[in-house]
């Protein structure tokens, strides 16, 4: 049971530090400070509104974990007075703003969970899921991170002019928001998340999982916490062997492919059609391996802490078709859009009038794969990759329709199995041109390069 | 024992016994050697070299086996109708913001010249940054692939005696560089079993095998620098600073300058049977703020006037063929530094060695 309370607090305060320690600096000043701390602002209010009775809840534990995240939150800012300054990337704000800005969130959390408890959560959850999204959008929009860089910058007395998108690398918080989204969600369907607030934030910002997933649900999460943990040979074998194939994918094979992974210097520069090719294998390659080598990390570090994250990778490319390829691709993101914006977008449309199956399947597919494309930056080539994917889709929902049942196709599965898998594979390595290269006019004139076509 | 315990235990055994195995049998160098340039890829045009591996794929690898096994230099026997001439020298040979179609070897290569009935073929093995001392280990290594001409360009960088050793090549080839250079005090480190090993060796290894993951890169896009449009040019406008390095007027002092390590690889080269060009190479000269203190912002006047001089006798006191090409190459024709030559300039210089090569011995 000392176990088990050590390891809770290990796991919170081992995420609470990555949070801050992780976050890059920026040069808007003091922002590598402020995200973070945004990040626990917003947290603290979504538990707030999650938690029954939130206010008659802060006693013991919930409230010994609160005022240790404003201690900590001050005491990291009061590093700035020592000489071994500092925690965090850049020297953090005075301690003073710190505290003010403690008592703001405190205030907000006061307000929300009044609100709560009057039932108000159609109002709170909405209002929380529209900010949420309104960060992301402004993160991932290079014109209006550049203004919100500008716009800090001004706030600060630095120049604005020198505002630039990468100003606001917010760490993790595509990963956060869509956490945090999900009881939001849970919460308005009366699903809700019963968690303790260290349990809360543990699982928001889980350092494993920081960085690049996987998206866990939170009642899943809740019950390895819960669980009785025991950190044997086994465990240790098990995590181990993830940590060590988890690094083998990043730093070895990963690592070597970006090399010859295609990328917009050698993609302007390769005019022969068998070298673009293997440009383009190179990438799907690296993509994968460098993506699924940090899942495996992240589980294998999260083994050592009791927690069994999701798998987010299952074979992608020796799938048969883009259905199952998408099945066992970034799975909780997939299983996080099907959730929370396909599966109510059909459940919709059944009641309109564009309720033939076809239709309805291509305008789910179709949002679906945008949305996806667009959660990873909002460019002209990650909407060209999400409707690549979403009509690719489509084409095989339609095609798995006309070949059910059929008998004379069915011989031939062996055949359209191992086709199936060259075709996905293909497909999805196609798709990548437009992931990898930061201009639409280059992935065309890539594609055209592919098929031997110099344009 | 349980089983995982076992199998850690086996394979710490196994990594502890390949570790001595490598360093025992020295398996660098073997490694260094073997390389996909020339037998899968073609081999590169210039010696490795570059600071971001992620935007050019190329790296610095300071292991002269692996260098020139990537170089195309490396691909076969010299044929029998070829005058082959190298090129060594400073990053203005290398090519810094030259594509190597536009460099000096193959601006000589594009002349299309024949000498003594046989057709000449240029190689680019200049490599970054100045010394004299990494040029004569380049040279050394060159010398086996029978040229009939090196030409070695040198500009008064590359010459202050107490530098020689600064740069990172002759450092990590010191026991190389010792016997070619006996009068001068080089005290490579010995290496120990522990450096051997592939622990001791990870990071060589790591970059021999990058180099080789360049190779599709090399082959692919036929360019091994990321050449930005928007780069700064050598500056016109000079600060008024006589100084030149850790020299003040009015003389730069009669051993100030590694002339031995010229003489030592006219020697190295005239053994070998090769004929050795040495060239004072371009550089710019500015008309801008204080011109006329420096020539522009790597040279005071009086410093490298003293370096032109004494060049000029050393070379009638050692009897080597010395070309001095100061100033063949107007000042608009340099990029981002004194010596970095553009295309053209690159094309001027080429047409006025193609001369000397043309009429040459």
């Amino acid at each position: 049971m000392r176990l088990q309370k050590l390891r809770d607090w290990l796991a919170f305060a081992l995420s609470v530090l990555a949070v801050f320690v992780l976050q890059p600096a920026s040069p808007v000043r003091y922002l590598d400070f402020w995200l973070p701390f945004a990040t626990f602002a917003l947290i603290v209010g979504v538990w707030f509104v999650l938690a029954p009775g939130a206010l008659r809840a802060l006693k013991g534990e919930n409230l010994i974990t609160l005022v240790g995240l404003a201690i900590f939150v001050a005491a990291l800012s009061a590093l700035r007075y020592t000489p071994a300054c500092c925690l965090t990337a850049t020297r953090p704000p005075e301690t003073a703003f710190v505290l003010l800005a403690l008592g703001l969130v405190g205030l907000m959390a006061f307000g929300l969970a009044k609100l709560a408890a009057q039932g108000r959560y159609a109002v709170i959850g909405w209002g929380f899921i529209t900010l949420l999204v309104a960060l992301l959008v402004i993160l991932k929009t290079d014109a209006l991170a550049t203004a919100a860089s500008a716009f800090l910058r001004g706030l600060n007395a630095q120049n604005p002019a020198q505002a630039a998108p990468t100003d606001l690398s917010w760490l993790g918080f595509s990963y956060i928001a869509f956490r945090l989204m999900h009881v939001l969600r849970d919460l308005h369907n009366g699903k809700r998340a019963n968690m303790n607030l260290r349990e809360f934030v543990t699982y928001v910002v889980f350092a494993p999982s920081l960085l690049a997933g996987p998206i866990d649900r939170a009642e899943r999460f809740a019950k390895d916490l819960r669980a009785p943990y025991a950190l044997n040979i086994s465990v240790l074998g098990e995590a181990g062997t993830r940590l060590v194939i988890g690094a083998f994918k990043k730093f070895v094979l990963a690592d070597a492919l970006s090399l010859m992974a295609l990328n917009a210097f050698n993609a302007a520069q390769t005019q022969s059609p068998l070298w673009m090719w293997l440009l383009v294998y190179a990438y799907a390659f690296r993509i994968f391996f460098d993506f699924a080598g940090y899942t495996d990390m992240a589980i294998g570090a999260g083994r050592l802490l009791g927690i069994k994250l999701p798998e987010n990778f299952n074979n992608p490319y020796l799938k048969p078709n883009l259905t199952q390829f998408w099945n066992s691709w970034h799975i909780t993101l997939a299983q996080w859009f099907r959730a929370y914006w396909f599966n109510p977008l059909t459940r919709w449309l059944r009641g309109t009038r564009a309720n033939s199956v076809p239709l309805m399947v291509f305008i789910g597919q179709i949002s679906t794969m945008l949305l996806i494309g667009l959660w990873h930056g909002v460019t002209l080539n990650f909407v060209a990759w999400g409707a690549w994917h979403g009509v690719g889709l489509f084409i095989h929902n339609r095609w798995a329709d006309f070949a059910r049942g059929r008998e004379s196709l069915a011989k031939y599965e062996r055949a359209f199995r191992i086709g199936g898998v060259i075709l996905t594979f293909h497909f999805v390595a196609l798709g990548w041109v437009f992931f990898a290269l930061p201009e639409f006019n280059l992935s065309l004139r890539v594609l055209a390069r592919l098929f031997g076509v110099n344009v | 024992m349980t089983r995982p315990i076992r199998i850690v235990l086996m394979a710490l055994a196994m990594f502890v016994a390949a570790n001595v195995i490598f360093a025992a049998l020295d398996l660098t160098p073997q490694i260094a050697r073997l390389s996909a340039y020339n037998a899968v890829f073609p081999g590169r045009e210039r010696l490795p070299f570059g600071n971001d591996i992620s935007q050019s794929c190329n790296l610095i690898v300071n292991n002269l086996d692996a260098m020139f096994a990537s170089h195309e230099i490396a691909a076969g026997a010299k044929p029998a109708n070829e005058y082959r001439v190298v090129l060594i020298g400073d990053s203005s040979v290398w090519g810094v913001l030259l594509k190597p179609e536009e460099t000096l070897a193959a601006q000589l290569n594009a002349l299309g010249m024949n000498k003594t009935g046989k057709k000449v073929r240029a190689f680019n093995l200049g490599y970054p940054d100045f010394s004299l001392a990494k040029d004569l280990l380049v040279l050394n290594r060159a010398l086996a692939y029978q040229p009939d001409l090196v030409i070695w360009l040198v500009t008064l960088n590359s010459l202050p005696a107490g530098r020689q050793m600064d740069h990172a090549l002759a450092q990590a080839n010191a026991a190389e560089l010792k016997p070619l250079l006996p009068a001068f005090p080089i005290t490579p480190t010995a290496q120990t079993f522990l450096d051997k090993t592939i622990v001791g060796q990870r990071r060589n290894l790591a970059d021999l095998a990058r180099l080789q993951l360049c190779g599709p890169f090399w082959a692919a896009t036929h360019q091994d620098q990321l050449i930005r449009a928007n780069y700064e040019r050598w500056s016109v406008d000079l600060e008024a600073d006589d100084h030149f390095g850790a020299f003040q007027p009015p003389a730069l002092g009669d051993s100030a300058l590694a002339f031995g390590v010229l003489d030592a690889g006219a020697k190295l080269a005239q053994s070998k049977g090769a004929t050795l060009l040495i060239v004072n190479e371009p550089m710019a000269q500015s008309s801008g703020k204080n011109s006329d203190i420096r020539y522009n912002a790597f040279y005071p006047r009086w410093a490298y006037d003293q370096y032109r001089e004494q060049m000029t006798a050393s070379a009638k006191k050692f009897g080597w063929t010395y070309l001095d090409l100061w100033n063949v190459i107007p000042f608009n024709e340099f990029t981002n530094s004194p010596v970095h030559l553009a295309p053209a300039g690159s094309r001027m210089l080429a047409e006025r060695l193609g001369e000397e090569i043309r009429n040459g011995k």
